[in-house]
């Protein structure tokens, strides 16, 4: 079991006020991913969930129990850290069989389970050695590893994969994935990486100054973002806000259009403009359109797109996917 | 220093000092270990002759040989002990978050300024004096017989005075080898479940035994050569209660004007300490490789 509720919860650091109030619900094995810019305090949320800072207001309730002042050990959470957060003076048996050990359960108990997170991570051949000894992903399983056999209510990671390069990171965030489906515990994710939050999500939570700006599925936010941050915050490349004349004539402040959703020609269509710069990934193409009056606009072409600098182009806005935004910033 | 044509370089740039070095080494060893075998005494200049293994034979056979080299285990095991009990505690209080850190940090590293001879002096008129000192004092409010430390337990005082000089040394070392550790490392204990207490003996202490083992092995160094704190307490006595070697080798050469006795002394001194940095070595050196 693992059903989260975090009810008005506050946290300050002495003056600053880094959550101001939350409330969230987090469902038994869900896999729910924190996202935000640098500093907006989804750390700092895990880290109150995971019973490492105090709350300084409101309550947080783990399987309808209130834990607000539980101990982080009593709270049957496991924690995944960023630097991994390894013993190095154990080898990698007993830094996986250290929160047993700490359990007192029994040695037969304990072996049976390191072997079997051992298999389960591809980890049996290292288990002998010193995380000193190990590559970045297999000190990333090892840390897993650490979580798994605890069979925790919920697993916490705080950017497990960010100091992996881009192939292992594929590969973790499938590992991780499959963990999921296959031990459907609970888990909470806090990531910089969109592909990352909306791959592996059940959930998003989009944090923004220590508020949340929407909660909803990756593709929920995706096709209607609450307000201007999500929109501008969610997506890759960022979606293209346009004020002014063109958003007033859609009756909005300011309308938003996904790069993917711009139709671009050479012969004609709404919006002249002259290409910038272009970047070519193979399978797609991203061009930069300067058009007058807006901003530059960034444009998604299907595989190559041959234009070069300076070229002239229209792009069509495709009418049903055009987001308008009130003065407030939020959804109309 | 990857190639073989810097290495040479390296080699060539470093000699001078490694030669400076060796030869201040090996001139006063070999003219020590000259001495050692003449008899040679103060009171008769000029008399010197050779004789053998004579002087290393007085010299061991000596009953305070014996008790020196009790002593002189007795004192290094003494504050070894101290200091790194001590200091490891010191250590942890002052890594907590409390006010007036600062102040608090140079108060405890102020002993190790101190000259050893001041500080014994401090300690042997201020505090463990049995009329005037400060220990006296309070025995006498709490209606208790003075104690005379010094002619009673002399070299247990004397193993309190160099471990209050050494404490702040110790706690030093480990203070900054605490501030290095990972504090990731002890939120994930904290979430595995590890008391505080365990979470010294399996985190703390073992991130903590390298700085130990500096700890251990310096000090070592110096505390064999204890010799200033021994000559303003307590002169080696009563006795030889509280003689080390270093002192014994001080009486021998100086005191009985017995030069050649004294470098053999020395020497066997210099022999001990090898052995004693050998035993260690062997001990605790592997915790210094990375
Ligand atoms: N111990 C602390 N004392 C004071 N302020 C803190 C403390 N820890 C964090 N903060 C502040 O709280 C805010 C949120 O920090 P947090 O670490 O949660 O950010 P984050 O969203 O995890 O950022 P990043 O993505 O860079 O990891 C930051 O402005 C930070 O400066
Ligand atoms: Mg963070």
């Amino acid at each position: 079991m693992g059903k989260i509720t975090l009810r008005n919860v506050q946290k300050r650091f002495g003056e600053a006020v880094v959550i101001p109030s939350l409330d969230l619900d987090i469902e038994d094995g869900e896999f729910v991913v924190f996202v935000g810019p640098s500093g907006c305090g989804k750390s700092t949320l895990l880290r109150l969930i995971a019973g490492l800072e105090d709350v300084s207001d409101g309550q947080i309730l783990i399987d309808g129990r209130n834990a607000t002042e539980m101990p982080p050990a009593k709270r049957g959470l496991a924690m995944v850290f960023q630097s991994y957060a390894l013993y190095p003076h154990m080898t990698v048996r007993k830094n996986i069989a250290f929160p047993l050990k700490m359990a007192k359960m029994d040695r037969a108990e304990i072996d049976r389970r390191v072997d079997n997170a051992a298999r389960v991570l591809n980890l049996t051949n290292y288990l002998d050695r010193r995380p000193g000894q190990l590559s970045g992903g297999q000190r990333q399983r090892v840390a897993i590893g650490r979580a798994i056999v605890r069979e925790p209510a919920a697993f916490l990671f705080d950017e497990p994969l960010s100091n992996l390069d881009a192939a292992l990171r594929v590969n973790m965030r499938l590992e991780i994935t499959e963990l999921h489906q296959s031990l459907k515990t609970t888990m909470i994710y806090v990531t910089h990486d969109q592909v990352e939050a909306m791959t592996m999500a059940d959930k998003i939570v989009v944090l923004n100054a220590g508020r949340i700006e929407q909660v909803g599925s990756p593709l929920t936010l995706y096709r209607s973002p609450a307000n201007l941050f999500v929109a501008g915050f969610i997506g890759s490349p960022k979606m293209n806000l346009i004020a002014g004349p063109e958003a007033a004539s859609r009756g909005a402040t300011t309308i938003g259009i996904r790069p993917e959703h711009l139709d671009i020609s050479r012969d004609g269509g709404e919006w002249p403009g002259e290409v910038g710069v272009s970047e070519h990934l193979g399978s797609d193409t991203f061009l930069h359109v300067h058009v007058k009056g807006m901003p530059t606009l960034t444009v998604r072409a299907g595989g190559e797109f041959g234009v070069h600098h300076g070229d002239r182009v229209w792009l069509t806005p495709q009418p049903d996917k055009i987001h308008r935004f009130g003065p407030d910033g939020r959804a109309i | 220093m990857a190639t073989q044509h810097s290495k040479t370089a390296a080699r060539l740039m470093i000699s001078p000092a490694v030669i400076l070095l060796f030869l201040w080494m090996i001139v006063p060893l070999s003219m020590t270990l000259y001495f050692s075998f003449l008899r040679y005494n103060l009171l008769m200049p000029g008399m010197e002759s050779f004789t053998g293994w004579d002087n290393y034979y007085y010299f061991l056979t000596d009953p305070a040989f014996a008790a020196a080299l009790t002593n002189t285990l007795l004192l290094v095991g003494g504050v070894l002990l101290i200091t790194i009990v001590g200091g490891t505690a010191l250590a942890l209080l002052l890594d907590q978050p409390m006010w007036g850190q600062g102040i608090v940090r140079i108060l405890v590293i102020a002993p190790f300024f101190i000259m050893p001879t001041v500080s014994a002096l401090v300690w042997k008129n201020m505090f463990m004096n049995p009329v005037n000192g400060m220990f006296a004092h309070i025995a006498r409010a709490l209606g208790m017989q003075p104690f005379d430390f010094l002619a009673h337990a002399p070299l247990a005082s004397i193993i309190g005075i160099v471990a209050w000089q050494w404490l702040p040394f110790a706690t030093l070392i480990l203070l900054t080898a605490l501030q290095s550790l990972d504090r990731e490392q002890m939120e994930a204990a904290e979430m595995d479940g590890a008391s505080p207490v365990a979470r010294f003996v399996y985190i703390t202490l073992p991130h903590l035994t390298r700085a130990i083992t500096v700890v251990v092995l310096i000090q070592t160094i110096f505390l064999l050569g204890v010799f200033a704190e021994i000559l303003v307490t307590t002169n080696g006595g009563p006795g030889t209660a509280s003689t080390n070697i270093t002192y014994l080798v001080y009486a021998q050469s100086l005191l009985n004007y017995d030069v050649g006795g004294g470098s053999a002394g020395g020497i066997v001194a210099v022999i001990l300490a090898n052995i004693v940095a050998i035993f260690l070595m062997r001990m605790i050196g592997k915790n210094l490789d990375a």
